[in-house]
């Protein structure tokens, strides 16, 4: 039976240096693994950046292109996050098109689904949400009857729950090698 | 110390007992050859032809020693001449430091003369790769740069430094190379491995060029007499594990042995070790060996279910796996199962053609003759696979030939490398196809007074795609028939080597020997015929029991 093929999100320390991404988004596009999304921020450590990437693929699929990836020289700590092991968000700015007639609709929503209102136009209102993805896939359905202008969606950041810290565990070939 | 940034690049090299580099000068190294013309006593610096060229010498140089070979080249198209060379490397696992100038960092990015954003270029080829803009950071940059070419699985790393970077004065202390890591860990896995081991009855050894790399060949030998298991030995690997051991059955895959084929259908257990089931072995990876368990050693983790998922991975380097394994397994008393591959194998003899120029007793005469430790270069095509099947390698590191990227023209700069390396007598077998490619560089090993000899399989047509074309392309010779007017011999002549030919079967040994009596370089022209085969062939996406064995018939 084929393997199910599904969303995993991979956390990584990489050296926070200019061509760091070029060589992780590269390593992705020859070896034929999709990212669905990245995102990249510093750390309280100067020299590392944050990566999370979420990327599509079965089981062995991801297995191998996070072997892939801990080869880079420049990536120093490498992990998949369980869903259920990890906390996850997503930032979404969403324009939507609404006279002021019915602005009192959308502020109902926002409200119920703590989604904050940030820049209100003559017939348009942008609205921040931060949350799980599914939640904001949801809200986003919920906006499309009204008209959605233009979106913007950092993609999942995450981070393990618990006291488990990235930057403190084995080597990612030396974890699977106890 | 305050030195000059090119200086520094020079003296790092030597810390790492370096005495050969490769390179070709220009504008922006002009500053790193002024630095070598200082130390030319400690550090040879070799002038090749061309870059690609030079990052062959240094590629077949590092095959020969297992030390890290070093290539200088020049911005812009100096450097892009040396993609092809280090892409050999890569696919291959050679150690190997390029080093490329650039144009000044005030000039970078502005499309100045002769700028080319190499690390960009080199990034899908190399294990990692650097520009040193802090002229500071120069000297740990080319330490780390040896130290990341050397370690665990080895492959090419590239610095680029541009021109003012080797020109300021900084500090410089020594240093010695770093240590490297032992990568071996006493694991659930050896144990696992070790368990299935004890489980089989039929194993089989299929050993690649990690069990070269780690030195592996004496614990391959003791594992494979302790278990009964006869050892197929890949185009990598060949020498690793002597052919003329009595548990060697051959060569793999595509153009593998007939009886090698039948024993690894029969197997019921695959120890894979330092190798990682390329298509040109594994043929379709899903249809792999279906009968058998797999245990896959390889010291590169992402290898452990790349192409093939075994049964158990262990990541380990390939000598410190099996040896840690040895006193682990009983002695087998499994002697039908090695008697029947023994027997097997000595049936399986190489075919030869009738009548005509036969390549295969060219390969086995050049055997005979001259020094039994010599070096055996090919490029890549029929010839490189004849080699590959008939030549019996006793030896590591006698057989410098590009595998994994198949590079037509390597073979000519390797030859020069490994001949320098090694200082052993080199040979290096060639066809008229790949021989045109990069030729040039005869002229670098008649300068130099190598011995070498190049025997040139010349049917007038790239015999390998023409096989394909008579095979699979309904004899559409598109492109192959190259029938170039040259004359080996008089271009023999020409570069300063000498030139002959070979036309008869009768005339091989009195060729060779001539040819071999004589010093410095010599070309042999072998005419063979364009319709040679190399067999046995497993079609391209096919297994082990596709096997052709002898040439179909087409209409």
């Amino acid at each position: 039976m084929p393997e199910k093929t599904q969303k995993h999100i991979i956390t990584a320390l990489v050296t926070n240096k200019s061509g760091v991404l070029t060589r992780i988004s590269g390593l992705f596009a020859r070896r034929g693994y999709n990212i669905d999304s990245l995102s990249v921020c510093n750390t309280n450590n100067p020299a590392m950046s944050r990566m999370t990437i979420v990327a599509l693929g079965t089981n062995d699929e991801i297995n191998q292109i996070v072997r892939q990836l801990d080869k880079l020289w420049d990536c120093h700590k490498i992990k998949v996050l369980r869903p259920a092991e990890c906390v996850k968000r997503e930032l979404l700015l969403i324009k939507v098109s609404v006279p002021s007639s019915r602005r009192p609709e959308i502020e109902s929503t926002a409200n119920m689904m703590k989604v904050k209102i940030i820049d209100v136009g003559e017939s348009s209102v942008t609205c921040e949400m931060t949350g799980e993805p599914n939640k904001i896939d949801k809200f986003i359905e919920l906006m499309q009857p009204f008209g959605i202008l233009e979106l913007a969606r950092t993609g999942i950041t995450a981070l393990s729950r618990g006291e488990e810290i990235l930057d403190d565990m084995a080597d990612y070939n030396e974890e699977i090698n106890k | 110390m305050k030195l000059k940034g090119a200086q520094i690049i020079v003296k790092c090299i030597e810390e790492q007992g370096i005495d050969t580099v490769y390179g070709y000068p220009g504008g922006s190294v002009l500053d790193i050859f002024d630095a070598l013309y200082e130390e030319k006593d400690k550090l040879t610096q070799i002038l090749t032809c061309h870059e690609q060229g030079a990052s062959h010498a240094a590629d077949g140089w590092a095959r020969a020693t297992g030390k890290t070979g070093v290539v200088i080249a020049t911005s812009g198209p100096g450097a892009t001449n040396l993609v092809t060379g280090i892409a050999t490397a890569y696919m291959d696992s050679v150690p190997l430091v390029a080093i490329t100038g650039n144009v000044g960092r005030s000039m970078l990015g502005r499309d100045s003369f002769q700028e080319v954003d190499i690390t960009g270029i080199t990034i899908p080829v190399t294990k990692h790769n650097f520009m040193v803009k802090d002229p500071e950071e120069l000297a740990d940059t080319i330490r780390k740069a040896f130290f990341i070419a050397g370690t665990g699985r080895p492959g090419p790393v590239l610095v680029d430094v541009p021109k003012d970077v080797q020109q300021a004065l900084v500090d410089y202390e020594p240093a010695k190379p770093a240590p490297r890591k032992a990568y071996f860990s006493d694991n659930e896995y050896v144990r696992r491995a070790v368990e299935l081991i004890e489980e089989s009855e039929r194993p089989v050894l299929y050993v690649g060029g990690g069990c070269i790399t780690s030195g592996a060949g004496d614990a391959l030998a003791a594992f494979s007499e302790k278990i009964n298991a006869p050892v197929t030995v890949t185009a990598m690997g060949l020498g690793c594990f002597p052919a003329s051991h009595p548990n060697y059955i051959g060569m793999p895959g595509m153009h593998g042995r007939d009886n090698v084929a039948k024993t690894m259908l029969e197997a019921d257990l695959v120890i894979a070790v330092g190798c990682r089931f390329d298509d040109r072995v594994a043929g379709d990876r899903k249809r792999f060996c279906p009968q058998a368990k797999k245990i896959h050693i390889d010291i590169d983790l992402a290898e452990l279910g790349k192409n093939v998922t075994p049964d158990v991975g262990v990541m380990a380097d390939a000598r410190l796996a099996l040896e840690a394994m040895l006193p682990r397994v009983s002695q087998k008393k499994n002697k039908a199962w090695i008697d029947r591959c023994r027997e097997r194998r000595d049936r399986d003899v190489l075919l030869g053609s009738d009548g005509k120029l036969c390549p295969i007793r060219i390969i086995k005469a050049v055997q005979r003759a001259g020094d039994p430790d010599k070096i055996v270069a090919t490029d890549v095509g029929q010839h490189q696979m004849w080699v590959a099947q008939a030549y019996d390698f006793d030896k590591p590191r006698k057989f410098i030939s590009s595998c994994g990227l198949g590079t037509m023209g390597y073979g000519m700069g390797a030859a020069i490398g490994a001949c320098m390396g090694s200082g052993k007598q080199t040979v290096l077998f060639t066809g008229d196809g790949s021989f045109h490619m990069n030729f040039n560089e005869l002229v670098t090993a008649a300068k130099l007074d190598l011995d070498i000899t190049v025997f040139v399989m010349n049917n007038h047509t790239l015999g390998m795609v023409r096989q394909w074309q008579t095979l699979f392309y309904h004899r559409h010779y598109s492109s192959t028939d190259i029938n170039y007017p040259t004359d080996f011999v008089k271009l023999a002549e020409a570069l300063g080597a000498k030139g002959y030919r070979l036309e008869r079967n009768e005339d091989i040994e009195s060729v060779i020997e001539k040819a071999f009596s004589e010093r410095g370089v010599k070309v042999i022209d072998c005419k063979i015929d364009k319709d040679e085969f190399v067999l046995p062939m497993i079609p391209p996406g096919k297994n082990f029991e596709d096997i052709l064995t002898k040439k179909p018939v087409i209409d």
